[in-house]
């Protein structure tokens, strides 16, 4: 059996796959409604929009609700760094589809709304193109929006919010989604590849993902070819990297996960598996599946102190730990960066970092939180060479001896 | 609401360790302005950060100090801060 199921069928460079084509390709469903959770639950299939929670359990959660239901299924991958969930939009939408419909079913969604980035024009339109095939009975059940572009538009209750009132902000929980989401019904919201894989277990069943299932890694940063990259479950990251045409030059770090990841020390990144399950066993996080090695030209201070400063300017500015929190960590690093650090900012990133996690109604300061400190890790000399030698030494390459 | 102000069990806390309650407490991040009115109420599981706003124990309250969390729920003008079952507050 293929290697690649999710991307299978004519060339990506065609564009969407007809929904005939997909159909003689694939076949129908087999398994839908309880069977299909239960295959679910036996594939261990986890979220891949990013906080990677059991698929099974999550349409468990919905399904158990009492009264009309929804599903949104979550294509706003407002992540810059992953391009995963456009591509598959743009390329199979009926297997986003398909899972989407088969989740509606299961957990006994009625209405069902494709939530997908603004910016991510053609996967929308492919999404547009392939609703078009579907049959009717399906089309009146499902309609497209379009989600702001802001990080944390896709954050499940931001989706929520915004399809029932137009603003992509989180709320608090509970409820959380699941209990009351689109006009206050149980809902379902679900990443789209993992509707898709879902698609996928429906034909082939649990046993199959868990032993020949296959995710979608955004390679990206210094190599040679970025882009997605679809691989089996457990892959290490040197092959992810090698099919991205390798990495030109030394590497000293990679991001795993995207923004809301965290740096590795690419010694160690090598090795460690693609597996939500075994890269958590690791201490590390898939994410939503992003690999980026650090261009040797980069140093990892200054590129942390970016990124954080994005998120800090992302955030939605409801909760005050996020804000000031995110905000003086941006600033601190911005500062340590440039060599103008002043006494103590390592010990208040520190601190800082370690009080965030957990304080916000969303996990927008977790995320940032954790990426701040696995740069403290991974980075630590060169903190120290930004603290001691207060000269700007961003452009330093990484793999330098002391300049 | 009780005045921060006027806390006339000052000293006499965090002595009698009994049991522990079945609650824990819970911010609603988006209302909480960081008043402090609960970090002065309940030092014993609450502390301000840099900018005034609440780092709560994730621990369950002890029952000793239930009441002084109920004056502590009681005195936020925001409604921001709740007694919540387990597992049902953050």
């Amino acid at each position: 059996m293929s290697l690649t199921p999710l991307l299978d069928g004519p060339d990506l460079r065609e564009g969407a796959e007809p929904a005939a084509r997909h159909l003689a390709r694939l076949g129908p469903s087999l398994l839908s409604g309880p069977e299909l959770i239960d295959a679910l639950d036996q594939s261990d299939l986890r979220g891949r929009g990013g906080a990677g929670f059991p698929v099974g359990r999550k349409w468990r959660s919905v399904a158990g609700r009492q009264g009309p239901r929804a599903l949104i299924a979550n294509g706003a991958e407002g992540e810059p760094l992953s391009f995963k969930d456009r591509l598959l939009m743009q390329a199979r939408p009926h297997l986003v589809l398909d899972g989407a419909v088969l989740a509606a079913g299961a957990v006994g969604a009625e209405q069902i709304v494709l939530y997908i980035g603004r910016e991510h024009s053609a996967a929308a339109d492919a999404m547009l193109h392939a609703l078009a095939e579907r049959p009717a009975t399906e089309r009146a059940r499902i309609r497209i929006s379009r989600a702001p572009v802001a990080y944390v538009s896709g954050e499940e209750t931001a989706a929520v919010q915004f399809v029932n009132r137009g603003v992509a902000l989180p709320m608090s929980v509970p409820p959380r989604p699941f209990e009351a989401g689109v006009g206050g019904r149980p809902t379902l919201v679900q990443n789209v590849e993992s509707l898709a894989a879902a698609a996928l277990i429906a034909r082939r069943g649990g046993a199959w993902y868990r032993s020949s299932g296959t995710l979608l890694v955004t390679v990206t940063g210094a190599v040679a070819r970025p882009g997605v990259v679809e691989t089996p479950l457990g892959t290490p990251v040197a092959e992810v990297v090698e099919r991205a045409g390798g990495h030109p030059g030394s590497v000293q770090a990679l991001l795993l996960g995207g923004y809301f990841g965290g740096w590795v020390a690419a010694d160690e990144a090598w090795d460690l598996p693609l597996h939500p399950e075994r890269l958590r066993g690791t201490g590390h996080a898939l994410g939503c599946g992003v690999v980026a090695p650090l261009p040797a030209d980069r140093c990892g201070v200054a590129e942390t102190a970016r990124i954080v400063s994005y998120l800090a300017g992302q955030s939605a500015g409801q909760c005050g730990p996020c804000v000031f929190g995110l905000g003086a960590i941006a600033e601190t690093l911005r500062r340590i960066a440039v060599g103008r650090s002043r006494p103590d900012d390592l010990a208040r990133l520190d601190r800082w970092s370690a009080e965030l996690p957990g304080r916000g109604a969303c996990r927008h300061p977790d995320g940032g939180a954790g990426l701040v400190r696995s740069a403290l890790g991974v980075f630590a000399d060169d903190f120290a060479h930004h603290l001691a030698r207060r000269g700007c030494a961003a452009a330093r390459p990484l793999t330098a001896g002391v300049a | 609401m009780s005045e921060p102000s006027a806390r006339p069990w000052d000293g006499a806390r965090g002595v009698a360790r009994v049991g522990t309650s079945r609650v824990s407490l819970g911010i609603d991040r988006i209302r909480c302005d960081g008043r402090g009115y609960c970090a002065e109420l309940l030092p014993e599981m609450i502390r301000l950060d840099d900018w005034g706003y609440p780092i709560v124990s994730s621990e369950r309250v002890p029952d000793h100090l239930l009441d002084h969390a109920r004056r502590a729920v009681a005195a936020c003008p925001l409604l921001a801060i709740r007694l919540a079952a387990d597992g049902r507050s953050r």
